[in-house]
């Protein structure tokens, strides 16, 4: 017999999956699921919702305020996860090629171990009116007054570039770590300058690293509140903030859910769109290839 | 093969200057004053154990290393301080260094792109190339889809398209299996004589550089050793490490007993040998001083071994009697080691040959007689001069 089989003559193997197929339907696909039924509910007067179908939560939503506040929310997530990725991508370098590659893994990681609240007043102590960098140059009587860093949209961008460069430098130096450098040294000889090799050789061959490092970026970004509420001013708002105002103070959990929906489709078509291009590059290459080759 | 881009042309390449180029690693003297010269369309090739230097300088005429100091030119001109990109060389590497990304045929285009040539000159230059190394029927594949003998083709192709001057070959077959080895061997060869640039070829094979060399540079601890023929490298060898590097030989400390003049421009020397147990006859082209210390030489094949004393017919004949040791049978040869009368063991090759001419066969704990003409033996590198 060619089937393998256990000494009891069944195969339990698939048995020691099951546990995963629970968590995932309880603690995913549940809530998901969940959040899908309230958003198409009537809202409850103190929270909750009511039994009664309707898209009203969906017909809130498309008010103009709160389309500002999705081009903003979409807008700050672009900016902060590029600029984590053009951030990453030299620091996934260094590592890659440096000799102390541990102590420099550790410095990535340590932040990990300070609470992200504490971490973001740090950050409050640096930008206030009275913090760090102003008081640095009014000593030096370069300004008089302080300079208005903190509750700005470019404070948001910074401290979310800042919480989530990790994750962006990560995946990229796992790539990198993988990559054989002296494949550059190859693209110069064959006449590539130093940009070109990195631009033609280096970049495709991480490609995997950075897509990963988009959506590990791109996605907690996207839903972050406790940022935009701590360093933002009052034009900083994001979808996460509205989120918790409707479940907390508002009590609308039925738009509260609706927004929950949007993030979570954004981030799967994200997703999905990211890796598919992937996908539709090797298609158009191999059918590219094919061309060549009857034509040869 | 077809030639890509007209008929044969030996003086296609440059000239290639090495003077005095040293190196350091840290404390590590990688490269001792390395001084080389490099003919138009030659294939040169650097010998020498791992960690002799090669490799470095290989890497400093491709452009990937800054010596600390001396100079390379390419037909005079200083191209040190050249980036290696802007240089008349390009590269084979050990480890291939296919981009995994690229089909063999973008692999193959990627110096044209870079250099934007048009679509159609890139599509008839690729796969004249690629004809070259006869890869033609694997032109889409990507490298991970190729053998090991394969992914050098493509490196070689790739190596070649943009018409280089020097091509550098940096232990291009150490990665492959023997057989595939020299046939690849044969191959490029072939392929440097229909393209007639010059190659510089680096390697640890002792028989790969025989082989194929035009010249050759021994190389040990970062210093030239000996540059010659492979001839010249292996019959007179400079020093007693080329001597034992290339192939296999007897080396015994000697001393000087006696020098003569004995043709228009030959000396017969008779030397002492303690470890042989008497004095042996040994003829060389330069006077040595009586009481000098050298070393003595011997190929292993240049000795006879026969089972009755031979005779000496009026030439200079060294004979020892001995006992094979260990008789090792390898097809077309035999190796035996021969323990002498006074225990110096001496490593003897025989060349079979037809029934005939073969002799009787020798075997184990036989009594032989080893011998060798003053002409087959050779004294390499004088010490305490």
């Amino acid at each position: 017999m060619s089937r393998q089989r256990t000494l009891a003559g069944r195969n339990y193997g698939p048995i020691y999956s099951y546990p995963m197929g629970i968590w995932f339907s309880l603690f995913f696909i549940l809530p998901i699921a969940i959040i899908v039924t309230y958003s198409f509910m009537k809202k409850g007067l103190h929270g909750g919702v009511e039994w009664e179908p309707t898209i009203n939560a969906y017909r809130q939503m498309f008010t103009s305020s709160y389309g500002k506040l999705f081009l903003r929310t979409i807008f700050v997530t672009f900016t902060a996860t590029i600029l984590s990725i053009v951030i990453a991508l030299p620091c996934g370098y260094a590592m890659a090629r440096s000799r102390h590659q541990t102590i420099l893994l550790f410095l990535v990681i340590i932040p990990f171990w300070t609470n992200s609240l504490i971490r973001i007043n740090a950050w409050i102590a640096i930008l206030g009116n009275e913090g760090f960098i102003n008081e640095t140059l009014k000593r030096f009587g370069m300004i008089t007054e302080g300079l208005p860093l903190l509750y700005t949209q470019r404070a948001v961008i910074l401290v979310l570039v800042y919480m989530y460069l990790p994750y962006a430098i990560l995946p990229i130096f796992t790539a990198m770590d993988k990559f054989d450098f002296s494949l550059l040294e190859a693209a110069r000889d064959l006449g590539a300058t130093k940009p070109q090799s990195m631009f033609k050789v280096l970049l495709p061959n991480v490609r995997s690293g950075i897509v990963t490092a988009i959506i590990f970026t791109f996605i907690p970004i996207f839903g972050a509140y406790t940022v935009p509420l701590l360093v933002g001013g009052k034009d900083s708002y994001m979808i996460g903030n509205v989120i918790v105002d409707q479940v907390t103070k508002i009590r609308n959990w039925p738009l509260a859910s609706a927004f929950s929906m949007v993030i979570t489709v954004v981030s799967t078509v994200g997703v999905l769109w990211m890796m598919g291009t992937s996908a539709r590059e090797a298609a158009r290459m191999k059918s590219a290839g094919v061309k060549q080759e009857s034509g040869v | 093969m077809s030639l890509p881009g007209g008929q044969r042309n030996r003086l296609k390449g440059c000239d290639i200057s090495i003077e005095g180029v040293s190196k350091f690693f840290g404390n590590f003297h990688a490269l001792d004053a390395a001084t080389i010269k490099i003919h138009k369309g030659e294939f040169f090739s650097l010998l020498g154990p791992s960690g002799c230097g090669k490799t470095t300088l290989l890497r400093i005429i491709a452009g990937f290393e800054m010596p600390d100091a001396g100079i390379v030119t390419f037909d005079g001109k200083n191209i040190i301080g050249i980036e290696a990109n802007k240089r008349q060389s390009n590269t084979v590497f050990q480890n291939y260094a296919l981009f995994p990304h690229l089909s063999v045929y973008e692999n193959v285009a990627f110096p044209l792109r870079i250099r934007k040539v048009p679509g159609a000159e890139i599509d008839r230059k690729v796969m004249e190339y690629l004809h070259l190394v006869q890869l033609d029927a694997h032109v889409q594949k990507k490298p991970n889809q190729l053998s090991g003998g394969q992914k050098q083709r493509v490196a070689i192709a790739r190596a070649l398209i943009n018409e280089p001057s020097v091509l550098l070959l940096d232990e291009p077959l150490s990665a492959l299996d023997a057989k595939l080895r020299s046939n690849l061997l044969v191959e490029l060869d072939a392929i440097h004589d229909q393209i007639g640039i010059t190659f510089i070829y680096v390697t640890h094979d002792q028989s790969e550089a025989l082989s194929v060399s035009d010249r050759i540079a021994v190389m040990n601890q970062g210093k030239v050793l000996q540059i010659g023929t492979p001839f010249e490298i292996y019959e007179s060898p400079a020093t007693e490490f080329v001597a034992k590097f290339i192939g296999e030989t007897n080396l015994f400390d000697s001393r000087v007993v006696e020098c003569i003049k004995h043709d228009e421009d030959e000396f017969m020397v008779t030397l002492d040998v303690p470890e042989l147990g008497k004095q042996i006859k040994v003829t060389d082209y330069d006077e040595t001083q009586n009481g000098q210390q050298v070393s003595f030489t011997v190929r292993p094949e240049k000795i006879r071994i026969t089972l009755e004393e031979p005779h000496t017919n009026g030439k200079e004949l060294n004979v020892f009697r001995g006992i094979v040791e260990e008789p090792v049978y390898s097809g077309f040869q035999s190796k035996f080691y021969v323990r002498l009368e006074n225990g110096t063991v001496l490593k003897v090759f025989k060349q079979h040959q037809n029934y005939l001419e073969d002799g009787p066969e020798i075997s184990w704990k036989d009594t032989v007689y080893v011998s060798w003409s003053a002409n087959d033996g050779y004294i390499v590198e004088v010490i305490n001069q």
